[in-house]
């Protein structure tokens, strides 16, 4: 497809920010296609690191996303209720390039994620492929590379990033 | 001398039913200091599997009880730990996460060392004594103990320890369930789960073998495996704990989720199920079928005292963890599988492992919680009535997989090694 322009795609990862900053997971889950795949690498794994042969944090396909979104609504999950408080930032969107129905887009993230007093950082790559459907852009894939050594002290990443 | 810590940590009643440790065990800065001197000093401690450093010249940093060693395998095929440390003054050698190289150089002032540790080289070498190699000194340092079991490498910083194999003792048998998994050995998967949780280490090693809070901390986990696995062979929770002495201990029991090795659901289908039989049947010839069975359909949670965490469940996960302070600590997580199994028992092992296991699964992430609630409690820990935490469940009956016997003993094991160390200080005080 033609390349989206950058403004296109940041309104677009704007609005997907936005909604998980609200907690409105099923919404935020509605940005992604069937075949989705959503994914966090353990932070000493290379680049193009594949979760069928590598231990990651997260590699979830539709299904499995689906299921962590209900978890995440539910009051039995511990970890995030009460809710922490998120707020993702997210700059330095570059479209990389694009072939058939899909664009390759990267972008800064950091997300902050407060709890009990505390106010964890998780800063990173994000690497996204998007495609065009009738709707709008949906994702495809997005993977979260950590620039971090390790989740410490983060010790989860219980909130999706 | 103190009087609060000349009160016990740790209280055992038989006829009456009580077992109760102090929560000051958590919160005590001497506490912590008496657990580095009669525990962490003195114990086996796990460093690494074999496999991570599989071929000549290979190499890792990693980081135990505080000190930062180097994990190698040198020229000759023999595995070696070392103080990462230049004798010439002290900057780390070894700078690279992991890698393969013939020497360590140190930076600093360009000293070289082979993969055995002799120094190959030094810059104005004629510039010291004319014996300086002869002296035996210039060397790196290796860790005082090092020992391998089945390919589980371990080190003790007490020169005077007991054998690896004694210290293991009864634990053995539960390890060699775990190794004897595959006939072509046990590798570590690429990619390590390193975090970190604001609590006491000790309530992790309670957590990683208490299955009374399954049904309630991991509601969502269990209700994840209702929604998504396909209905038929459920299997309940039901098992055993044991006490292995040494400090270490076991629960052994059946579960609803599936194995790898080699407990099939109908979630995985007709090519799971060929996959699984396969394994199966191959486990029976290797070691008949009883302790095949038990292989492939009991799931272990072991833990070696006093830090290493073996969790044969829904897939295998080795994990370590080290105080830094009285309410924190770091912790290490590994996925162990067999070196050589197919591309789809690999991936459905690691899909097991991510559902449940580690700071992103559907489950751990709850366990750190509640170990950080539990941290948040003590600060209660030397208010009258609430200095106590009860680990009674299950005393003077056949123990249970979801009783308490696992943490008394550990509990006994930690307190006739850290009561009598804690004591000593404070007479020194």
């Amino acid at each position: 497809m033609n390349l989206p322009s950058r403004i296109e795609v940041e309104d677009f990862l704007f609005t997907e920010a936005s909604l998980l900053d609200n907690w409105k997971l099923k919404e935020w889950l509605a940005l992604y296609t069937p075949d989705a795949e959503y994914q966090v690498p353990s932070t000493d794994l290379p680049k193009d690191a594949n979760p069928r042969n590598s231990l990651f944090y997260i590699a979830d396909d539709f299904p499995r996303l689906e299921q962590r979104v209900i978890r995440l609504g539910k009051r039995t999950m511990w970890s995030e209720y009460p809710r922490s408080k998120t707020r993702h930032m997210v700059s330095n969107v570059r479209v990389l390039d694009a072939n058939d129905d899909q664009s390759h887009v990267e972008a800064a993230f950091c997300v902050y994620r407060t709890k009990w007093g505390n106010t964890d950082l998780f800063v990173g790559r994000y690497d996204y492929l998007l495609r065009r459907t009738a709707e709008g852009l949906r994702i495809r894939r997005k993977r979260c590379v950590l620039d971090l050594d390790g989740l410490r002290p983060q010790g989860r990443v219980s909130i999706l990033l | 001398m103190s009087g609060t810590t000349s009160k016990p940590l740790v209280v055992e009643d038989g006829p009456r039913g009580l077992f109760q440790v102090a929560r000051r065990a958590f919160t005590d800065e001497r506490i912590l200091n008496a657990e580095l001197e009669s525990v962490f000093n003195k114990c086996w401690l796990y460093l690494g599997h074999e496999s991570e450093v599989a071929r000549i010249g290979d190499y890792l940093r990693r980081v135990v009880a505080r000190r930062s060693l180097i994990f190698n395998r040198d020229q000759t095929g023999k595995l070696n730990a070392f103080f990462n440390t230049c004798p010439h003054r002290g900057a780390e050698v070894c700078r690279d996460a992991r890698g393969n190289t013939k020497t360590f150089v140190c930076f600093y002032h360009g000293w070289a060392f082979g993969c055995d540790g002799a120094l190959k080289s030094a810059p104005g070498a004629d510039r010291y004594s004319a014996d300086f190699k002869a002296q035996g000194r210039g060397k790196l340092v290796p860790v005082p103990r090092f020992s391998n079991y089945r390919g589980l490498c371990f080190v003790n910083f007490d020169p005077a320890a007991e054998s690896l194999e004694s210290y293991l003792g009864n634990a053995r048998e539960y390890l060699d369930l775990v190794i004897d998994q595959s006939d072509t050995g046990m590798s570590i998967v690429d990619g390590m789960q390193e975090y970190a949780i604001r609590a006491n280490w000790k309530l992790l090693v309670e957590n990683s073998n208490d299955g009374y809070h399954a049904a309630t901390t991991h509601a969502t986990y269990l209700d994840y495996l209702g929604n998504t696995h396909a209905k038929g062979g459920e299997v309940a929770l039901s098992g055993v704990g044991r006490d292995l002495g040494n400090g270490h201990a076991v629960v052994e029991y059946s579960s609803p989720w599936g194995r790898p090795v080699a407990r099939w659901i109908p979630k995985w289908g007709e090519e799971g199920r060929k996959e699984l039989d396969a394994v199966r049947t191959h486990l029976e010839a290797l070691h008949g079928p009883e302790k095949a069975a038990r292989i492939a359909l009991k799931n272990r949670n072991l833990l070696i005292f006093p830090n290493l965490v073996v969790n044969d469940i829904m897939a295998v996960t080795l994990r370590t963890f080290y105080p830094l302070e009285p309410g924190y600590m770091n912790v290490n997580g590994w996925a162990l599988a067999p070196t050589q199994e197919s591309d789809w028992a690999r991936q459905y092992r690691l899909d097991n492992f991510l559902e449940f296991l580690g700071p992103g699964g559907f489950a751990t992430p709850d366990d750190v919680e509640a170990l950080e609630s539990c941290q948040a409690g003590y600060r209660n820990s030397l208010e009258s009535g609430a200095e106590w935490n009860d680990i009674s469940k299950g005393m003077g009956m056949e123990a249970r997989y979801d009783d308490e016997i696992q943490m008394r003993a550990f509990w006994n094991e930690w307190n006739r090694r850290v009561s009598p160390a804690l004591e000593a200080k404070e007479r020194q005080a």
